[in-house]
């Protein structure tokens, strides 16, 4: 363990940890807006700067790592002006609409600017105009809003494996895209989306669907597949309008982009409320659960006298749990009697 | 002149060929076979092609060796060759009226050539050319003799500093890879050279390269480095190609390769990769980032590339001229080199001097050599007779020393007082028709470009301040504006991640410290050396108008009118200050204010 005074309170921590890492330990607040615990250190945002013993320049506390008996300092009122500098500097380049904002509320940059207070900018100037015209289904990207703190870009690359987005242009014209700025065409997966900082990454079915404070969260685990990632479901008026995953679940946040984008299913007019009936006539007759049931071990039962058990064959679901799944083919097995048994993920 | 023996040495660096250089070596060739000296004295006359000898502005030089005898010409062109090859080659007088002046002797004479002092003697594609001068006997000597503790002790004694910019000791980056186990270890010379102006590097590789080559064999041998690249710009296909050449003949000379020089353990070899000319690529972290085949963006430090470097190995970035050096260090001793500089900057700086000198150029001077000389007596003095303003060293990273301080000396320390620095060696010289405010706001507009957009002061901070320069060139801007500059600019350089940004604001800085009343006349709409476009105002002197109507009819925009022999006027509404009038008329009737 490697011993480290921040701000006067004394600490130990794992060798290779940050100066970040240490002070959030001991429960002491840096700003950030490019860090992100699961993806590595970035530095470009520059607002976790701190003064150590020794050092004669700020550093960035997300990318030094905590040395023997360092003496770290993370507020002054020199660091509170550099940081509000570099916060208004990213203000004067942003569109500040927060009230049209789908992020509005729940946004890492807006709380900044309410804390530090920036209300008038020394810096208004140009302002980069970008053409919102990515026509893919998911994922709606405002450019303009990006501060381009690389956790998408970092996402994408570590978590995902992907890298179909990254920086482009040099200086102040430097954006994130997919190569040639063709409209994004990849995984969807959206990590990118689960880590952008600001509103600049939100999702395209999102839109207007209602602010956060408005909203019931509901932790729940994910329908799609036997993963069972753990998610959280946006609730308003008994509408499920977006789904989030929460770090400190056992998927660390991360989803795929059917658990991510494809729950409209479950408000969907097409959606099976009763169990259906094949009339002989042709055409599907409403029936309850146990009339259903029923008949379906009634005529189970009779194919399999008249034609054996090998006669009838069952596949199941990759969207059931592991125990639906043994449970299906005990029943198979045990009840039936045949091994004809197979599973959609298989195929 | 039968029996004497006749060399040729034709300036072939990227100056000498872009002013016709491959044409005078052909049209010797032609001249000399049809003369028929080549019958008699083909077995003598060589005809080297040399690199870059500094005095760029009077490209091609020609030297002619007859019996060691040397006569230097310049502006050689193709057309000259005939005469010269008859009148002095075949007659034996040389032709007075072509041979360089005072002017190129004077260049000559102050400086002091270490790194370049092979170039533009011997021929750049001929590794026994390079031996025949003493080439590669310090790889020998290291290799065969000397543990690289030895080596790296010689290097640390000489007391040089790196010359890419920041002035790291050399040997003492040597030292701490050397210590550390590893693996695998990587030595990288770094020849991006993206400063505008700067032709330092490319002429050293262009003139010796295998001088670059030879300071990494011994990099690595004393840091224990197997591996090594030189990561050169795409621009420079001229050093590129004379770099291949290059270690093709160290490898067929077992200089590179496994079983270097027959010592089992020993292999290196070197590699080339090709940037794509981006200024931040030269820093180190951005450069290995390249090299690795990412993005060139540079990453905070620690860890420093000599514990983490090219995929996270153990790595040495030295620049050419540094690693140029070495050879020179090693062969003459670390005492000789240290003879030269003062106490903490020691041997020779390149710099490259352009501007509004007389003789610009490619120079080497001792370090602290008073910038008084490498100006008067290096550069001859300010072109026109006119007065000198300031000096910019250190390029886009760098700031200007003003004409009351040209007796500073030019060392690491000095210049860093006076708010500038050594940085890769640009040294552009202003007078009094550069405007301040513009040359800053030309170096705000590279660092702007070319910045990666990884950090926020850097990427909006440059653009702010570039936003507020531009107000100030255009008579708007107000003391407040002073103000914010000095604030974000000292702002930028406390918070940015690499040295782009860190260094970025030095030209504006240093040019309000010491121009501070040039900013000012700014605000009040007048720009002193008449270089601000909107501030200028075109007008007809009517007494020394002659109506001859030459800028009516060059007036892009149609503003000036008048009758044929009465004063012309300018219509100030319809003007758009492109200077076509004040520059065509022959009586100076037009006035620039
Ligand atoms: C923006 C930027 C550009 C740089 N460009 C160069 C360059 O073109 N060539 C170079 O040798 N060093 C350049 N450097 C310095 C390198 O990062 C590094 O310090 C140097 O190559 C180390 O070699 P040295 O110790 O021999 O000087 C640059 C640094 C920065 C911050
Ligand atoms: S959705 Fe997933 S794959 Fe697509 S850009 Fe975002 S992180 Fe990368
Ligand atoms: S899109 Fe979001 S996550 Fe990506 S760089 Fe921009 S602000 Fe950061
Ligand atoms: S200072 Fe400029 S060049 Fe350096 S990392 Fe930041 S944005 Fe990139």
């Amino acid at each position: 363990m490697i011993k480290v005074l921040i701000d006067g309170k004394a600490g130990a921590v794992k060798e290779g940890a940050t100066v970040l890492e240490a002070a959030r330990m001991l429960n002491i607040p840096i700003p950030t807006l490019c860090h992100h615990p699961k993806l590595s250190p970035f530095g470009g945002c520059r607002l976790c700067i701190v003064e150590i013993k020794g050092i004669p320049r700020p550093v960035t506390s997300c990318t030094t790592p905590v040395t023997e008996g360092m003496e770290v300092t993370t507020s002054t009122p020199a660091l509170e002006d550099l940081r509000k500098t570099v916060l208004e500097l990213i203000l004067s380049d942003h569109p500040n609409d927060c009230m049209l904002c789908e992020r509005a509320g729940d946004c890492t940059l807006q709380e900044l600017a309410y804390f530090y207070d920036v209300k008038e900018n020394r810096f208004a100037g140009e302002r980069r105009i970008y053409e919102k015209k990515d026509g893919n289904p998911f994922i709606e990207r405002d450019m303009e809003k990006c501060i381009l703190c690389g956790r998408c870009v970092n996402a994408c690359e570590e978590i995902q494996g992907v890298s179909a987005i990254d920086f482009a242009y040099r200086g102040f014209k430097s954006k994130i895209c997919p190569p040639y700025e063709h409209d994004l065409n990849c995984e969807f997966c959206g990590q990118c989306v689960a880590v952008c900082p600001t509103g600049a990454l939100t999702g395209k079915g999102w839109s207007h669907k209602g602010r956060q404070k408005d909203i019931k969260e509901v932790d729940t685990t994910c329908p799609y597949c036997g993963t069972g990632c753990g998610i959280t479901l946006h609730v308003k008026r008994n509408e499920v309008v977006r789904v989030t995953s929460k770090e400190s679940g056992w998927n660390e946040g991360w989803l795929c982009a059917k658990g991510r984008f494809g729950y409209s299913f479950i408000g969907s007019p097409e959606r099976l409320r009763t169990p259906l009936i094949k009339e002989a006539a042709g055409g599907f007759r409403e029936a309850s659960w146990d009339e259903a049931l029923e008949y379906a071990a009634k005529r189970l039962k009779e194919i399999k006298e008249k034609h054996g058990p090998d006669s009838i064959g069952g596949l199941s679901s990759a969207r059931c749990t592991n125990e639906d799944n043994y449970l299906f083919q005990k029943f198979m097995r045990a009840a039936i009697g045949t091994n004809n048994v197979d599973h959609c993920a298989r195929l | 002149m039968k029996n004497k023996e006749i060399g040729i040495k034709i300036c072939m660096g990227t100056g000498g060929i872009a002013a016709g250089g491959t044409q005078v070596m052909e049209a010797f060739t032609e001249h000399l076979r049809s003369s028929g000296i080549e019958a008699s004295v083909e077995k003598r006359c060589s005809m080297h092609r040399v690199g870059c000898r500094g005095l760029c502005a009077k490209d091609v030089l020609v030297d002619i060796l007859i019996d060691g005898d040397k006569t230097t010409y310049q502006y050689i062109t193709s057309e000259m060759v005939p005469r010269i090859v008859k009148e002095h080659l075949i007659e034996g007088a040389p032709i007075e009226e072509w041979t360089v002046g005072e002017d190129y002797h004077n260049f000559h004479r102050k400086q002091v050539k270490v790194v370049l002092s092979d170039c533009g003697n011997i021929d750049p594609e001929d590794i026994n050319a390079y031996i025949a001068v003493g080439g590669y006997e310090a790889t020998k000597a290291a290799v065969k003799s000397m543990t690289p503790e030895e080596v790296i002790d010689i290097i640390k004694k000489s007391g040089l500093r790196g010359r890419g910019g920041a002035g790291f000791p050399t040997g003492l980056k040597w030292e701490i890879c050397n210590k550390i186990q590893s693996d695998h270890k990587y030595i990288i010379c770094n020849a991006d050279e993206g400063d505008p102006g700067a032709f330092m590097d490319r002429s050293v590789i262009e003139g010796n390269p295998h001088a670059v080559i030879e300071g990494m064999i011994i990099g690595a041998y004393s840091i224990g480095a197997a591996g090594g690249y030189v990561y050169i710009r795409a621009e420079y296909p001229l050093a590129v190609e004379r770099l291949k050449i290059a270690l093709r003949q160290a490898r067929e000379n077992n200089f590179l390769g496994n079983k270097i020089l027959g010592r089992g353990f020993l292999n290196f070899d070197i590699k080339i990769k090709l940037g794509a000319g981006a200024f931040v690529c030269g820093e180190e972290t951005a450069l290995i980032a390249s090299i690795e085949g990412r993005r060139g963006m540079p990453r905070a430090k620690p860890p420093f590339p000599v514990y983490s470097g090219l995929w996270g190995k153990p790595t040495v970035i030295n620049n050419v001229e540094t690693l140029a050096n070495i050879p020179y260090i090693m062969r003459k001793g670390a005492g000789w080199f240290s003879s030269y500089g003062t106490e903490k900057s020691k041997g020779t700086k390149v710099f490259a001097l352009t501007g509004k000198v007389k003789n610009s150029g490619l120079i080497e001077v001792p370090m602290g050599i008073p910038l008084r000389e490498i100006i008067y007596d290096i550069g001859g003095g300010i072109e026109g007779e006119k007065a000198l303003k300031a000096v910019q060293t250190g390029g886009p990273s760098g700031g200007c020393i003003p004409a009351d301080m040209i007796d500073i000396k030019m060392d690491y320390e000095s210049l860093a007082q006076a708010g500038s620095i050594v940085g890769s060696g640009g040294m552009i010289v202003l007078d009094e028709d550069d405007c301040m405010v513009n040359v800053a706001k030309y170096f705000l507009q590279f660092t702007q470009a070319e910045s990666c957009g990884k950090c926020v002061p850097c990427r909006i901070g440059t653009k702010r301040l570039l936003e507020i320069l531009d107000k100030i060139t255009k008579g708007q801007g107000t003391e407040d504006d002073l103000k914010l500059l000095e604030k974000l600019g000292s702002d930028i350089k406390s918070a940015s991640l690499c040295g782009l940004g860190q260094t970025a604001p030095n030209p504006i800085l240093s040019t309000l410290k010491y121009f501070r009343q040039e900013y000012e006349a700014h605000l009040e709409g007048r720009c002193p050396a008449k270089v601000c476009r909107d501030l200028l105002t075109y007008s007809v002197i009517e007494k020394f108008c002659t109506g001859c109507g030459a800028c009516k009819r060059v007036c892009p925009a149609g503003a000036v009118t008048g009758e044929k022999k009465k004063p012309h006027t300018i219509d100030s509404s319809l003007c758009i200050k492109c200077g076509a009038c004040f520059d065509v008329c022959k009586f100076k009737a037009v006035a620039k204010e």
